[in-house]
């Protein structure tokens, strides 16, 4: 009879769980926990519509592949910016109403309540994320302060982690080289930029190790595999806070850029995505996320008041991409750049990967 | 006697024995292709409709040809070579205009930067500029982006018209399309797939010799142990065999990586230098070093099933006749271990040469190879040309595989 009952309650879970009402997709790691934590779980605890999380490497491929093959079964995924743009375009993502949106907590209407470009025809920003650079404070306790640093192995010996794939490494080779971030995009645009950006890869080509999940920067860095690596900045974030590893971020040449939410075309429960969006990117949505990860929230409405981790203690403000300290010398990402140039840069960076 | 053999025999309800005989063994071959249809069907379903449509996407893209009507009914009236004149352009913005209303501009542009990159924005730019352009359109487009009048641009159109193309294998094969309409080969910054290919059949021909090279004396150590102590040892190869590929490789970047395992206890016992350590992880060695033991078992089993019928009478009676312990092995035990060399050279290699999830978590840069590609081209949604990828590689183990078959036979196969 015990038996009969555990399988019976075994069985009506999954069966709760398969008929749960929204689906979201992200990136794993810290990154969805906090996006389970501050979206999904308040969200249901307050419509009682129920949630899932699934996890991708990269959430903007799998969508679209369900799209096209006309089977789809996530109603929520978090893409990059560039991505949300580009599957707006290629009519893969259902469009969004700004004015569904509600307005900040202080009454400020959604349109100006939002930092610019944050909510597009397709997406809703949910924060803003950087790649930085980060460091174990063991092996420099005279650390690296700039992106030239970074391509220094005379002055800091040891590995370096970088992202496998085009963007925001060339980017970052480039203002190491010495361009300003305003001209960064002007520079790539031209085969001598392209150039030049390889040119500086070069110099550390042997001695980079490449991840490809966001989880593998501070995993290597932690395994003392690599010296420094790149890496998004909540993930440094989560593995010095909230597990106390040495390590510490370089905000010196990082690459921001907005996390969009989007709903895939045919999503099965297309409203309740659209609602779900509209909690989620709320004053209070966004602040809750803010509050597990070090991502900046995208309404000004939302970092009115101060930002405390989950920890009780850390202020989160000085540790956000949008900090005006760790902006000094930021490159906002080109969304546009890289909608055009994506396959082009990647198929040149794959071959010079593969050429040894 | 004479009248009884030419009479046909018939069965005792008086039917002719030849009619009953095949009424019976039809029904029999009826039941035995019942029985078979759900394995049939599955294979179908499963493995070879997936297969075609592959082939299908890799020569096929209508993403151009389907948004671009017009263009493509110019493209049909006028053959190549000729002039790109104003009603070109005017056919042009027309579909742009279209595209613009039902959100496609995205997929034409994508569709055209595979063969020509960094053109997919000046379809959008175009598509939004669309209904407002005024005659003539050529100068209107060409004030727009300089790229609209490349005759360059035009050949790609003329090839992206059909959605039956054959793009995805010429840029498979590091090809670029000329002005004129010829071929020439891809800059040198980006070749890539040639080198791969080369390089994935290169590494997977060393990593099953290093499997044979391995796997030879394990296996006949199996073969000749008495069975208690040759099933336990068999157990030594069939654990890692069991146990989940994804966990034997992250094993593997736990013992082999700089901080690892072995690079420990080789600065402990000061064989290697702190500063030194041997890089065995994220690069071709680490490749090499994870596939060889991942694929050792499919080396080891083959080898062992074969060897262990081997009686050892022949080899007693070659020494006993002369011969040296050398030239038995090579003349008499050898070649009656070569039909499980063979099936297990064959596993070994068709697998290796399609691996994947191994090369991509420790192959570091110059260890991946062309599967790591074409899950990249995946990832990015351009299957035609990871489905172009894909059956070139299909294509060249069908040749190796016809190859073997002429050169050592695949009736001479023995799987265990």
């Amino acid at each position: 009879m015990k038996k009969l009952l555990i399988l019976t309650t075994a069985l009506s879970t999954f069966a709760f769980a398969a008929q749960a009402d929204v689906t979201v997709m992200s990136w794993g790691g810290a990154y969805g926990a906090a996006q389970t934590e501050g979206h999904l779980k308040p969200f249901t605890a307050e419509t009682g519509i129920g949630t899932v999380m699934v996890d991708s490497d990269n959430p903007a491929t799998p969508i679209k592949a369900m799209v096209e093959a006309g089977n789809v079964t996530v109603d929520v995924a978090s893409v990059e910016y560039a991505d949300a743009i580009r599957l707006c375009d290629e009519g893969v993502l259902e469009t969004i109403d700004m004015a569904a949106l509600p307005p900040g907590d202080d009454g400020t209407p959604a349109a100006e309540d939002f930092i610019a470009g944050a909510v597009t025809d397709c997406g809703v920003s949910t924060d803003v994320w950087a790649t930085v650079f980060a460091y174990d404070t063991t092996k420099f306790p005279e650390g690296p302060k700039t992106a030239a640093d970074f391509f220094d192995l005379a002055k800091f010996p040891g590995k370096r982690g970088l992202h496998k794939g085009a963007k925001a490494v060339l980017e970052f080779a480039l203002m190491a080289d010495g361009v300003a971030p305003a001209d960064v995009y002007t520079v790539l645009g031209t085969p001598e930029g392209v150039d030049r950006a390889f040119a500086k890869l070069d110099t550390i080509k042997k001695d980079v190790v490449w991840w490809e999940a966001g989880s593998q920067a501070p995993q290597l860095l932690a395994d003392g595999e690599v010296a420094m690596t790149s890496a998004y900045n909540g993930r440094i974030f989560n593995a010095a806070i909230a597990e106390g590893k040495p390590f510490q971020i370089v905000w010196d040449a990082q690459i921001y850029e907005n996390e969009m939410y989007v709903v895939p075309k045919g999503a099965p429960n297309k409203d309740q995505a659209m609602q779900f969006i509209a909690y989620a990117t709320s004053t209070k949505g966004l602040r809750q996320q803010a509050q597990h990860i070090s991502y900046g929230p995208s309404r000004h409405s939302s970092l009115k008041e101060p930002l405390i981790f989950q920890d009780g203690k850390t202020e989160m403000g000085p540790h956000m991409p949008t900090a005006p300290a760790n902006m000094a010398n930021a490159l906002g990402s080109d969304f546009q750049f890289w909608v055009d140039h994506d396959a082009e840069l990647n198929d040149r960076f794959n071959a010079w990967l593969a050429a040894n | 006697m004479a009248d009884v053999s030419q009479a046909p025999l018939q069965t005792a309800d008086g039917r002719p024995l030849k009619a009953a005989l095949a009424k019976a063994q039809a029904r029999a071959k009826r039941r035995a292709f019942l029985l078979v249809l759900p394995l049939l069907a599955f294979v179908l379903l499963t493995f070879v409709l997936p297969i075609l449509q592959m082939l299908q996407r890799s020569f096929y893209h209508d993403g151009f040809s389907a948004n671009a009507p017009a263009t493509v009914a110019w493209l049909e009236e006028h053959p190549q070579g000729s002039e790109i004149d104003e009603t070109a352009y005017a056919a042009l913005v027309s579909d742009l205009a279209a595209m613009q209303k039902a959100k496609t501009a995205g997929a034409a542009g994508t569709r055209i930067n595979y063969t020509y990159p960094g053109t997919i924005s000046i379809f959008k730019e175009a598509a939004r500029e669309a209904a407002k352009l005024q005659p003539p359109y050529k100068a209107a487009l060409v004030a727009l982006d300089k790229k609209w009048e490349d005759p360059l641009l035009w050949v790609t159109f003329r090839h992206a018209a059909s959605p039956w193309t054959t793009d995805f294998y010429m840029v498979s094969m590091d090809l670029r399309r000329s002005t004129d309409d010829g071929l020439q080969r891809a800059e040198p910054e980006m070749r890539i797939h040639l080198q791969l290919f080369v390089k994935t059949f290169g590494l997977s021909a060393l990593i099953t010799g290093l499997c044979l090279l391995l796997a030879f004396p394990i296996a006949h150590l199996l073969a000749i142990l008495p069975m208690r102590k040759s099933n336990l040892l068999m157990i030594l190869v069939l654990l890692p065999f069991w146990t989940s590929l994804l966990v034997r490789t992250s094993s593997w970047i736990a013992l082999g990586q700089e901080s690892g395992i072995v690079n420990d206890i080789l600065v402990g016992i000061g064989i290697v230098a702190d500063d030194n350590r041997i890089q065995m992880m994220y690069n071709k060695y680490g490749t090499i070093l994870v596939m060889t033991h991942v694929l050792l078992p499919f080396m080891v089993l083959p080898l062992y099933s074969v060897m262990r019928v081997i009686p050892p009478s022949y080899a007693r009676a070659a020494r006993s006749l002369g011969a040296t312990s050398w030239t038995t092995f090579r003349r008499i035990y050898l070649p009656q271990t070569l039909p499980g060399i063979a099936a297990g050279s064959l596993l070994v290699f068709i697998l290796a040469v399609g691996y994947y999830i191994t090369p991509a978590l420790v192959g570091g840069a110059d260890g991946t190879l062309i599967s790591n590609l074409i899950s990249f081209h995946m990832a990015k949604a351009n299957w035609s040309q990871a489905a172009a990828l894909a059956a070139m590689l299909l294509v060249l183990v069908l040749i190796l595989y016809w190859l073997y078959d002429r050169l050592i036979g695949i009736d001479r196969l023995k799987l265990g």
